[in-house]
């Protein structure tokens, strides 16, 4: 096989899946009569054009490294982590309850303990499943879509209960949402006049010690040789189990982080919807990065533009923005395809030999 | 107590319809080998499907049920489509189907949201199918109120217990239904199309996945909204796996689950004050607890379940 054929395969797969993907959008958008090409315009440009855009992209861009990141330590393990978003609200409640209850640490005390805290809660959450699937051989995809809906509950429980902002009560509104949080909880802002936070670094941090662990410390590596083949990895005498539930937590841990810099950064209270999709969307993005550090911060940003720029295209263009979610769908169905036709050898040869045939032909041709 | 139980099981029985036909069809799948963890989005389309037609069409007509029925059957239609798409990723492209069923999720309820927003808008409520009581049998005291007074799609779905059961081991498309889920090789070594038997076997679980979704917005509910699936989808395949892949303890599980549900309204009706949200959680713990569980279970499952199929390459 001639590299030059390899390296234009695989752009080929990669440029008619970027393409099926879109098509199949386009699908969804022709049924209800928008102009394609203006809406994928809108969501891929419009952000853009202002700083508020840009940061506001940023800001999505945070919470979606953090999970993803998250998700790929898990998935490298040999776990799949749809869970994000419950052990991202159980990480937000953690951190809400260390802000209430000790609301006058200094910053330089409070930040890193408030989003340890955050780290525990999702930890916690991510350890559940973890322990499940190591010890009982309960399916994750199960469990940690279950744990989604259990956290969901218990969020609204304590943000209409015991966190509920004593304000509400007074004013009788009874939104479900805890009071503003401590100041020495605020992430400082970048720019001022955006929502742009120091999360940021944060974020870009962990993602440098995500590539150490994987791939430069012999942890790491017994990690992803425990996903890549566990019954080898088991005759190396590899603990496989005992990596599962290490990775899991360390997955829960990143998306409790993830909701503890979001309360801290953005929000700086406790409120309903603010996991908001991030956990499924983190899933999409670590995938699309191709579940390496340096893949899934490009890919962050790709897809907090995606998110941000489908809220846009319900006033410009009339398209709901749930279109992001048939975007994704799409993403991950279209990924996950197309790396099965990268990876089967027989079909490229085939089509290689196809390829020679017809290249072959008109050389023929030529001559004739 | 003993209308406080009557009422409870008779509210208990329609609750269990959608996840039952949900979980029937992906007895399917799974026996054919394809865990499809998108039920969740094939039942929101159904949903919407369900719902689009009595709200457009089905309007001011002098007999609205009847669109109803044609919404569950245009619902069903849709499902089996998106479960030959799904097929395409997983049978044809042999990628991992775990993390396909939460594209295909996604992309249901995505999709379901998109067109509700853009040909609904906001929250429609629409008639649902009344209820059916069946002569004589319904006027048995106790016993006639709880099994013989509902709407005529819960006794459907009952029905479809055993024509599930008699399809899957009394006839010779469910043998090989089974066969390509146990030992595709074999299978394929005696002559039985595999990837052919997999498609028929998703377009089956999709049309009855479609199917549940489609009766929770026209007999349960009277209306589409985003929350309307509440995760059943992903319940029903957890039904599957406590039910060993056997019809009639897959119809187990789904009254289970229903009662806990309806028991779970009662006790609310009755003013106990409790918080709401450990209530709303417990079908979701019940499903873990219930997964902790069964993996002892001496019944084995279809041996090549999740297992894509590649005849080119020997095993």
């Amino acid at each position: 096989m001639t590299k030059r054929f390899k390296v234009g395969y695989m752009a080929a797969v990669v440029v008619l899946s970027i393409l099926a993907a879109m098509g199949i959008g386009a699908v969804i958008l022709l049924a209800i009569g928008a102009d394609v090409f203006k809406t994928y315009m809108v969501i891929l440009t419009e952000p853009l054009k202002n700083k508020i855009g840009i940061t506001e992209v940023l800001l999505r861009t945070i919470p979606l490294t953090i999970i993803a990141l998250g998700i790929t330590v898990a998935y490298r393990s040999g776990i799949i982590n749809i869970g994000a978003e419950g052990q991202m609200a159980m990480g937000i409640l953690s951190t809400t309850a260390i802000a209430l209850l000790f609301p006058d640490l200094p910053r330089g005390v409070l930040i890193p303990f408030a989003i340890l805290a955050g780290a525990v809660g999702g930890g916690i959450w991510g350890f559940i499943p973890g322990f499940l699937k190591a010890k009982l051989e309960v399916s994750e995809l199960l469990s940690t879509v279950m744990l989604n809906y259990i956290a969901a509950q218990l969020y609204t429980f304590f943000l209409r209960g015991p966190m509920l902002d004593p304000a509400e009560l007074t004013t009788g509104s009874g939104t479900p949402q805890s009071m503003r949080l401590t100041r020495n909880l605020d992430l400082t802002r970048l720019i001022p006049g955006t929502r742009i936070h120091t999360g940021i670094f944060i974020a870009l941090a962990l993602a440098v010690v995500i590539y150490l662990i994987l791939w430069k410390t012999s942890f790491g590596y017994k990690m992803r040789a425990a996903g890549a083949q566990e019954r080898a990895a088991r005759y190396g005498g590899i603990n496989v189990p005992r990596y599962l539930i290490i990775a899991m937590i360390i997955s829960g841990a990143f998306a409790g982080m993830a909701g503890a810099i979001e309360i801290a950064g953005v929000h700086r209270r406790a409120i309903e919807g603010v996991t908001s999709g991030y956990g499924f969307s983190g899933i999409v993005v670590a995938l699309f990065g191709g579940l390496h550090p340096a893949g899934i911060v490009p890919a962050a940003f790709f897809f907090g533009l995606l998110i941000y720029g489908a809220d846009m295209t319900q006033r410009l263009v009339g398209v709901p923005a749930n279109m992001v979610q048939v975007l994704q769908g799409i993403i991950i169905l279209v990924i996950v395809s197309s790396k099965m036709i990268i990876a089967n050898p027989y079909l490229m040869h085939r089509m290689e030999a196809k390829w020679q045939n017809l290249t072959g032909k008109l050389h023929k041709e030529v001559k004739a | 107590m003993i209308t406080f139980i009557a009422n409870t099981l008779s509210l208990g029985i329609p609750f269990s319809v959608a996840l039952l036909i949900a979980s029937l069809g992906e007895t399917f799948n799974q026996r054919a080998g394809i865990f499809n963890l998108g039920c969740e989005g094939i039942m929101a389309m159904g949903a919407f499907i369900g719902m689009l037609i009595p709200y457009s069409v089905g309007q001011g007509s002098e007999v609205p049920e009847i669109y109803n029925y044609i919404g569950l059957v245009l619902a069903s239609g849709v499902g089996a489509l998106l479960g030959l798409f799904f097929g395409v990723v997983v049978v044809s492209f042999r990628a991992p189907q775990g993390i396909a069923g939460i594209g295909l999720q996604m992309f249901g309820v995505g999709t379901a949201g998109t067109l509700f927003r853009h040909f609904v808008g906001g929250t429609q409520s629409i008639p649902t199918i009344g209820v059916a009581p069946i002569p004589g049998l319904s006027r048995i005291p106790l016993i006639g109120q709880i099994l013989f007074n509902h709407n005529p799609m819960v006794y459907v779905a009952f029905l479809m217990v055993p024509i599930a059961w008699y399809v899957l081991f009394k006839t010779p498309w469910g043998l090989r239904v089974r066969a390509v889920g146990t030992h595709p090789r074999a299978a394929d070594s005696i002559g039985i199309q595999v990837n052919r038997v997999r498609f028929q076997a998703l377009a089956v679980g999709g049309g009855m996945a479609g199917l549940a979704g489609a009766y929770l917005a026209t007999c349960q509910v009277g209306m589409f909204s985003d929350e309307i699936i509440a995760g059943r989808g992903f319940i029903a395949v957890a039904l599957v796996y406590f039910g060993r892949w056997s019809p009639v303890r897959v119809m187990g599980g789904a009254l289970l689950f229903s009662l806990a549900q309806s028991l779970q309204l009662a006790i609310q009706g009755l003013g106990i004050d409790f918080p709401y949200e450990f209530l709303v959680m417990l079908p979701y713990v019940l499903v873990i607890l219930v997964l902790t569980v069964s993996h002892k279970s001496q019944h084995m499952g279809p041996t090549a379940l999740g297992k894509p199929f590649n005849r080119e390459i020997r095993t």
